[in-house]
């Protein structure tokens, strides 16, 4: 029974890993009907940031300013960087596309993930790197008999905290209901006077910035980290967004949980080497029951 | 009228000269470095014209597509070590088994909306490409794959065994590939494909039976690429799930795209731009995929519609002309 | 109208409608969306030979009758039958098949096929080339997309649309646009066409023409039902007409008897109309 709680917990972290890079994805396709794939690296791009400014240079940042200051500095200048990123990101491969149809905006998507990617590759070198002990907590602690690290309740809180306040933003501020308006129809929002360019900012720089957090907690938690990583972690998250209703931001979220969740349970009671396989299954299933997604609505097309 | 015009303008099969003239001369210039070049090239064609049926003719967003091409591969790999049976024979059974499990795997989803497809069929590649590394009844060899496969034989003593065979055979089936899809193209199936893809709903409204032609689509694409599947089994003689991911898949979709979706000759060029590219940077290693990257962004932002987008407008009344001028071939 | 005269007359229907030869008819159809209840309980007939039109202010359910009767929505409850056959939950290109074509509210054409292409996709469904036979283009098919050709352009010629055969459907005129999609209902052969507000966006002289053709159509034997907000053409060219509001009919007659039914009236006059012609 502990041991069902313990994986639990695991698997609540890996799906706010997933959750968070998730809602990356859903909130661009939301807005811009665009499926970033760049976004996988943007994600790994964090972690590099991280590793570099906690460890290059023997435990550079933490060195000076603790070991939680560190981590709070890491996470903070991981997110300013990819928002950086990430808007240049949409004025270079996308903006540029956006009239030539939905389909070349993929290959570009595409594109831009290879050349990120290989760009990392150049810089960092193509061997894993490690996140090295003493920049990260390790203290384990014991509640109801549950054993669970001081890492994965931080991970937790701030997971939550995030999702929380970016939850709040969207469905209880007039800037969030501008959001899902221009989610919803993108050209009835402009003619109502909503500034889709504030919207489209707005997106590519939260999440990304939210995924290059994400990138710096996975590198704490795994501790390796390589320029691959944004393959896997995208697949995932992307799912999620889907599973969840892409679009849908709350979806996301619940996806992204729920994901690591299945993921998790399904890999310990299961069989570890399909585990991947099992998530699949779970989200064919959903799509053909509700093909919208979890909490995805059917908008029906006015014939 | 731009010299492609002036191609597209000669009757019939006269259009096809310059490139079967290439294609006969070339192995008395190449080297047999070259000719596996032309191989692999003729591989992704082969490839690309698959996709080009779901993808290019109907709209349908394929991403799995390396799962077709793995199961003609693998069907090919273990039916010839288990059994010896001969590589030409397990070319139509590769295809049979793609096919058969396209169909089985994509009808439940087959009404699926654009996206939701999309991240559907990557699942499915995903689902083949695990399934072949965790070796299910310790057929598929894990993650080494399967090894030892023959060479194809087209009689006794006529052993298909070198580059220049590889490269003729594949470009043998290349060939006939174009030429039952083009006819394909002109005939009321193409015309049906390309209704779904234009609009949906008025196709049903107009009589076509949307979800009979999306799944024929896919059969067909996955088919074709379980031919390429047998094909590089063979000369590769070791098949294993490292060439089957969704970078495959991706590439797949950008020869399409790159090249010009829904056009066939579009879909040759997107195959050589994607194969031949990294060969001629082959100096640069590291800098090559970063190149290849950044060419990508820029060929979207500068020519979407693809290096030799389709032209619409098959049918034509004897003696009028057709309006003028190359269209954007993208939805 | 003084209230008097509307008590003293029944809610539904003035006459009954003669039990001729009836095409299609729906029994009791009724379509849900969600909470909504876009048609409930509809009784239609739509007699062989004639021009019935369809008629009632905006979000009276008329297009999702069509769209129900051509197959797009399944109904919830009720039937439908085409010559006697019940065709309700029927895929739309088996309704096609059985003989209802239809044309778009919002002309749904392919843009970016020629106008022949797009008649000949109408073609399509009465073309008995199979797979094989396309793909290696044999003799009886290519025979056949001959005939397919020849046919279609001889509807092109007859909507006067024969000049614009190789020109990509998105660049002809509106009103161009829409006799196209006429014509490519007309290449599958229907026994009944359904026309979704035909003459919307058309200028009095094409909506003149769009009459006269109509009328010639209907002269040939065939059956039109038609959803209209045009009161001249609804009372120009219909034998009979059914009035829906709110997702059931109010009324149904003869254009005279329509034209004086207090409800109908009612129904127009009592919510924002956009459209003021022919009161």
């Amino acid at each position: 029974m502990h041991l069902f709680f313990e994986q639990l917990i695991n698997g609540l972290t890996i799906g706010s890993f997933y959750a968070l890079i998730a809602l990356g994805y859903t909130m661009v396709y939301g807005v811009m009907k665009l499926i970033n794939f760049a976004h996988g690296d943007l994600f790994t791009l964090g972690a590099y940031v991280g590793y570099t400014l906690l460890v290059v240079g023997g435990a550079g940042v933490g060195h000076h300013f603790g070991l939680w200051g560190g981590m709070v500095l890491a996470m903070g200048l991981a997110a300013v960087i990819l928002a950086v990123v990430g808007l240049l990101l949409e004025r270079i491969a996308y903006r540029p596309i956006y009239a030539s149809g939905r389909l070349p905006v993929v290959v570009s998507a595409l594109g831009a993930s290879i050349f990120l990617e290989n760009a990392m590759m150049v810089v960092w070198g193509p061997r894993y790197l490690a996140y090295t002990s003493d920049v990260v907590p390790s203290a384990m602690i014991r509640v109801w008999g549950i054993n669970i690290t001081v890492l994965q309740v931080m991970i937790l809180v701030l997971s939550f905290v995030l999702m929380g306040a970016l939850y709040l933003v969207v469905q209880k501020t007039t800037f969030g209901a501008a959001i899902r308006a221009a989610a919803l129809d993108r050209d009835t929002a402009a003619l109502m006077g909503i500034n889709i360019n504030v919207i489209i900012v707005f997106v590519f720089v939260l999440g990304p910035a939210l995924g290059g957090m994400t990138g710096v907690m996975v590198g704490m938690y795994y501790r390796q980290i390589s320029f691959t990583m944004g393959w896997g972690y995208g697949l995932k998250a992307f799912t999620a967004s889907v599973l969840g209703g892409i679009g849908n931001i709350p979806g996301a979220m619940v996806g992204g949980l729920m994901l690591g969740v299945v993921e998790m349970l399904g890999a310990v009671y299961i069989s570890a080497a399909w585990k991947d396989v099992f998530v699949f299954l779970v989200l064919i299933l959903v799509l053909i029951f509700r093909p919208n997604g979890l909490l995805g609505e059917a908008v029906a097309e006015k014939v | 009228m731009t010299p492609m015009d002036r191609l597209r303008a000669l009757p019939g099969l006269w259009k096809w000269l310059p490139a079967v003239a290439a294609f006969a001369l070339y192995p008395l210039a190449a080297n047999d470095y070259l000719l596996d070049v032309a191989f692999f090239f003729g591989v992704y064609t082969l490839l690309g014209l698959s996709l080009n049926v779901v993808l290019g003719e109907v709209g349908l967003f394929d991403f799995g597509h390396a799962g077709f091409y793995a199961i003609g591969a693998y069907t090919t790999a273990i039916l010839n070590t288990l059994y010896g049976v001969p590589i030409l024979v397990l070319i139509p059974v590769s295809a049979l088994a793609a096919g058969l499990f396209a169909y089985l795997v994509v009808s439940p989803v087959i009404h699926l909306r654009g996206d939701y497809l999309l991240i559907v069929t990557i699942g499915f590649g995903e689902i083949v490409r695990i399934g072949l590394i965790n070796n299910p009844w310790g057929l598929t060899g894990g993650s080494n794959g399967v090894v030892g496969i023959d060479n194809p034989v087209l009689a006794p003593g006529m052993v298909i065994e070198n580059s220049l065979g590889f490269y003729l055979l594949i470009w043998c089936l290349v060939a006939l590939s174009i030429l039952g899809l083009e006819n394909l193209q002109r005939s009321h199936i193409g015309r049906a494909w390309n209704c779904i893809r234009e609009d949906e709903i008025a196709a049903k409204a107009t009589g076509i039976n949307v979800r009979g032609y999306k799944l024929l689509a896919f059969v067909l694409g996955a088919a074709l690429a379980g031919v390429a599947g047998n094909v590089y089994a063979s000369k590769m003689m070791v098949v294993s799930p490292h060439s089957f991911t969704f970078m495959e898949s991706a590439m797949f979709f950008c020869i399409v795209l790159i090249g010009g979706m829904g056009s066939i000759p579009g879909v040759i060029v997107g195959a050589a731009a994607i194969s031949l590219f990294p060969e001629v940077f082959r100096g640069f290693a590291q800098y090559r995929m970063l190149f290849f990257g950044a060419v990508m962004v820029a060929m979207m932002v500068f020519r979407p519609a693809g290096i030799w987008p389709c032209r619409r407008g098959f049918l034509k009344m004897p003696g009028r002309p057709a309006a003028a001028g190359p269209r954007n071939g993208s939805a | 109208m003084g209230a008097p005269e509307v008590e003293a007359m029944e809610p539904a229907r003035i006459m009954t409608p003669p039990a001729d030869d009836v095409l299609l008819e729906t029994r009791g159809l009724t379509k849900r969306f969600g909470g909504l209840i876009a048609v409930s309980d509809l009784d239609l007939d739509v007699r062989r030979g004639e021009i019935s039109s369809l008629i009632g202010p905006n979000g009276a359910g008329k297009t999702t009758v069509f769209n129900v009767v051509t197959g797009i929505y399944r109904p919830d409850a009720g039937e439908v039958r085409l010559g006697g056959e019940g065709i309700g939950g029927w895929k739309p290109h088996r309704i096609v098949a059985r003989g209802i074509a239809r044309t778009f509210q919002n002309i749904r054409l392919f843009p970016e096929m020629t106008c022949l292409e797009n008649v000949m996709a109408g073609r399509h469904c009465r073309l008995a080339a199979g797979f094989w036979t396309a793909l290696l283009h044999a003799p009886g098919q290519r025979r056949e997309e001959r005939q397919a050709v020849d046919f279609c352009h001889g509807l092109l010629e007859r909507v006067g649309l024969e000049r614009f055969a190789n020109e990509l459907a998105k660049n002809i005129a509106y009103g161009s646009q829409r006799m196209l999609e006429i014509a490519r209902a007309l290449a599958t052969r229907p026994r009944l066409l359904v026309l979704d507000e035909p003459s919307s966006g058309l200028n009095p002289r094409e909506t003149e023409e769009l009459i006269g053709f109509l009328r010639e159509l209907s002269a040939e034997g065939l059956t039109l039902l038609i959803i209209e907000h045009d009161m001249n053409v609804v009372m120009g060219i219909s034998d009979w007409i059914t009035v829906m509001d709110e997702g059931r009919k109010i009324a149904e007659g003869t254009p005279e008897e329509i034209y004086h039914n207090p409800l109908v009236i009612e129904a127009y006059l009592g919510r924002e109309d956009a459209d003021e012609e022919g009161d």
